[in-house]
C-alpha cells in the first residue's frame, strides 16, 4: 500500500515537470482494495483492471521500473511504450491490462474465467471496475453468463464515489451496488475497501468458492477516490470532504499501520524501514524510466500483427 | 468432385478445425441446439459437446468480450454473430479491445479471434438485417478482414481465420449459403491476403467483393466478344492484396469495383485511392466504383433490388468505363 501511495505521489510529480504526459488517473486512497483483493490470489490468477490501473499493477507484482518506463513512453516499459499509464500489461503475471473504457475489463476477465475453466485449471479471474463502470451493460451481460455457466470470475466493483465528477447519489439509484448481483444468482457482499484485511477477508472466501466450481461472487468495496479524475480535469468537490477521507481514522494506510503498532505485529522502526525501501525502489524505478530510450519511430507498426 | 452447399462448407471448415485443436470453440447465438439460425453449426454440438459450442443469450457485447478474453489466455473462440447488423452492440469489444489490446500490450499476446458474421442483401429482410459493414472494419488497424464469395473459398478461408493469430471478421453472404458447387474432397487452405483472379480478360478490370463475384461474373459472360473482362475477387479486403490488382490494372488501364455496401466510403473507394497512388499512369480512365445505394435497405423487394448493382448496371459501367 505504501508502494502505491509513493508510486501515485511521484507520478503527480513528475506529471506536473511534463515527464511523464498524457492521462493519469490517481490512485491514492483505494490502495487497501487493491492490495486486499490481489493478496487474495494465486500465481496464474488473471485480473483485469481499468483506467485507474496503477494500484492494481503494483499489487499484482509488475515491476516498478518497467512500470515507470511506460508511463514515460519508453521501450524498456511494461508495454513497450505502446500502451502508457491506462494500457500495462503483464501476460506472464496474468495481468491483463488496464483498460482505457470504462466497464472494459468486465466481459475480458469472464472470458479469462471462461478460459480457465475450459482448461480444466482451478485458476479464477478478478476483474476490477468502478461504480461508474456498475453502469455499463455489459456488466449485466457477463453476469448473467457467468451465472448461467458458473464461471470463476470475481466482481470487485471498487464504489470511490466518483465517476469523473458525478458523485454516486447521481448515477446509482440505490443505496448499495453489491445488491444488483442478487437476481443473477451471484453470491455478493459488501466490503470495507479502506480495511485492506476487510477486503482480503471477502475476495479470499470469493476466491474459494470459485476455485472449487462454486461460480461468480460480486464484491463492492466502499471507498474513495481522494484526487481529481484526472491529471487534466478541475475538481469542483468539497475540501472538507476531500480532508475527512485523508484523516487517520479513514486513511486505508494509516489504519492498517495503526493496527499493525496495536497489535504489536510491527514496530514503528520497522514501519520506518519499509518506507525508506520502498523510497529506494522508486528512486531506482524513476532513474531506470529516464535512462531509457524511447522506442525508435520506424517500429511504430512492431506490434501491430501476431505471426 | 462432388457438389456441396457454401453453408456446408462453412460447417466443414468448423468441424475440421474443431477437431484439429481443442482450443478452438464456437460461441454466438442459438449455436448448440438448433445448430445456428442457418443451420451452419449442426451436429457442432453432438460432435463436441455443449463445454466447446457455446450458445449464448443475446448479448453481443458480453458474449465478444467473453471471446476476447479467452483468446488473451490461450483459447482460440470462432464467435458467431447472427446477422452482421448485430455486430454494432459489439462495436465497443471488437474496436477497443479485440483490435488494440495486443497492441498496446507491446505485443505480448496473440489475438486468435475469428468473427463470423453472415451479411448480404436481396431477401427482403430491410434495413437491420441486409447491411456489408465490411469497410468499417477494414479502417480499424489489427483486423483482418475477409468475404468468401465462392463454396470453396468459404470452407478454405474460414480454415485460414480459425488458424490466424489475429483477430478476422469474417463476412459470409446469406444469399449463397445455399448454393452448391463442386469442390474436392477432403480439406483445404484457401490463403489469407491472396486475391483470386476469377476471370482473365485485357480490356477492363472489375473487382468485385462477396455476392456481387457472382453477377460481375454473369455479366462478363454476357459481354464476351463485346468486352475482355477480368474480374478480381481480392477474397480478403484487409490486408488487402493490392498486387494482383494493380498487375491487371497494368494490364487493362481501366478499373471498376463492385460492391453491395453504400458507395460512400465503402471499400471501393479504398481500392480506387490505393490504385490510383500505385498505378496512376497505367490509367487509361478515372476508375469508377458501382456500390450499393448510399440508404438505408428498402424492405418492398423492387426497392432493394434497386438499391444493389444488377447484372444490367454492371454491363452499362463496364462499357461506358470502356468507352471513357
Amino acid at each position: 500500500m505504501i508502494t502505491i501511495r509513493r508510486f501515485e505521489e511521484r507520478v503527480k510529480v513528475l506529471y506536473r515537470a511534463k515527464e511523464i504526459t498524457g492521462a493519469i488517473h490517481l490512485y491514492i486512497g483505494e490502495e487497501a482494495t487493491a492490495v486486499g483483493t490481489c493478496e487474495a490470489l494465486e500465481p496464474g490468477d488473471y485480473v483485469t483492471s481499468t483506467h485507474r490501473s496503477h494500484g492494481h499493477c503494483i499489487a499484482r507484482g509488475l515491476d516498478l521500473k518497467r512500470m515507470m518506463a511506460e508511463m514515460m513512453g519508453r521501450e524498456t516499459g511494461v508495454s513497450r511504450g505502446r500502451g502508457g499509464s491506462m494500457h500495462q500489461f503483464d501476460i506472464s503475471l496474468g495481468f491483463l491490462g488496464g483498460n482505457g473504457i470504462v466497464g472494459g475489463g468486465i466481459a475480458l476477465a469472464t472470458g479469462a474465467a471462461f478460459s480457465a475453466k475450459y482448461r480444466n485449471t482451478d485458476r479464477v479471474a478478478v476483474c476490477f471496475f468502478s461504480e461508474g463502470g456498475a453502469n455499463q451493460g455489459v456488466l449485466f451481460e457477463s453476469l448473467n453468463m457467468a451465472s448461467l455457466w458458473t464461471l470463476p470470475v470475481i466482481f470487485v466493483c471498487e464504489n470511490n464515489r466518483y465517476a469523473a465528477t458525478t458523485p454516486v447519489e447521481k448515477s446509482v439509484c440505490s443505496q448499495d451496488i453489491a445488491p444488483r448481483a442478487e437476481p443473477f444468482g451471484v453470491p455478493w457482499s459488501i466490503a470495507d475497501g479502506n480495511d485492506v484485511l476487510d477486503v482480503y477477508r471477502h475476495v479470499s472466501e470469493a476466491v474459494a468458492r470459485a476455485r472449487q466450481a462454486g461460480g461468480a461472487t460480486f464484491i463492492e468495496c466502499k471507498t474513495y477516490r481522494v484526487e481529481p479524475h484526472c491529471g487534466i480535469i478541475a475538481d469542483g468537490r468539497d475540501k472538507r470532504e476531500i480532508e475527512l477521507w485523508r484523516t487517520p481514522e479513514k486513511d486505508p494506510i494509516a489504519r492498517f499501520e495503526h493496527m499493525l503498532l496495536t497489535e504489536s505485529i510491527l514496530t514503528p522502526e520497522e514501519i520506518a524501514g519499509v518506507r525508506q525501501e520502498v523510497e529506494r525502489d522508486l528512486d531506482e524505478a524513476i532513474e531506470f524510466a529516464r535512462k531509457s530510450p524511447f522506442p525508435a519511430p520506424e517500429t511504430a507498426g512492431d506490434a501491430l500483427w501476431a505471426d | 468432385m462432388r457438389k456441396i452447399r457454401y453453408a456446408d462448407a462453412l460447417n466443414e471448415a468448423l468441424i475440421e478445425e474443431m477437431a484439429r485443436d481443442e482450443r478452438v470453440f464456437v460461441i454466438g447465438e442459438d449455436v448448440d441446439l438448433y445448430g445456428g439460425v442457418f443451420k451452419l453449426t449442426r451436429h457442432l454440438v453432438e460432435q463436441f459437446g455443449p463445454h466447446r459450442v457455446v450458445g449464448t443469450p443475446i448479448s453481443e457485447e458480453g458474449f465478444v468480450g467473453l471471446a476476447v478474453g479467452a483468446a488473451m489466455t490461450g483459447l482460440r473462440p470462432v464467435v458467431e454473430i447472427m446477422y452482421m447488423d448485430f455486430i454494432m452492440l459489439a462495436m465497443d469489444q471488437m474496436v477497443n479491445q479485440m483490435a488494440k489490446l495486443r497492441y498496446m500490450s507491446g505485443g505480448q499476446f496473440p489475438m486468435p479471434v475469428t468473427i463470423r458474421a453472415q451479411a448480404g442483401a436481396g431477401t427482403a429482410e430491410a434495413a437491420q438485417h441486409s447491411q456489408s459493414l465490411e469497410a468499417w472494419f477494414v479502417h480499424v488497424p489489427g483486423i483482418k478482414v475477409v468475404m468468401p464469395a465462392t463454396v470453396y473459398d468459404a470452407k478454405g478461408l474460414l480454415k485460414s481465420a480459425i488458424r490466424d493469430n489475429n483477430p478476422v471478421v469474417i463476412i459470409e453472404n446469406r444469399v449463397l449459403f445455399y448454393e452448391f458447387e463442386e469442390v474436392p474432397e477432403g480439406e483445404w487452405i484457401v490463403p489469407l491476403a491472396k486475391a483470386d483472379i476469377a476471370r482473365i480478360g485485357s480490356d477492363v478490370t472489375v473487382v468485385a467483393t462477396g455476392y456481387t463475384r457472382r453477377k460481375v461474373l454473369a455479366a462478363a459472360q454476357r459481354l464476351d466478344g463485346e468486352v475482355s473482362v477480368e474480374v478480381i475477387d481480392p477474397r480478403t479486403i484487409q490486408p488487402l492484396d493490392l498486387e494482383t490488382i494493380v498487375a491487371s490494372v497494368r494490364k487493362t488501364g481501366r478499373l471498376l469495383v463492385v460492391h453491395e455496401a453504400p458507395t460512400c466510403c465503402g471499400i471501393g473507394a479504398e481500392i480506387v485511392r490505393r490504385v490510383v497512388a500505385e498505378a496512376f499512369h497505367h490509367l487509361d480512365a478515372p476508375p469508377q466504383v458501382l456500390g450499393g445505394a448510399d440508404l438505408p435497405m428498402p424492405f418492398s423487394p423492387p426497392l432493394e433490388q434497386a438499391c444493389l448493382p444488377q447484372e444490367a448496371t454492371i454491363i452499362s459501367a463496364v462499357r461506358r468505363l470502356r468507352d471513357s
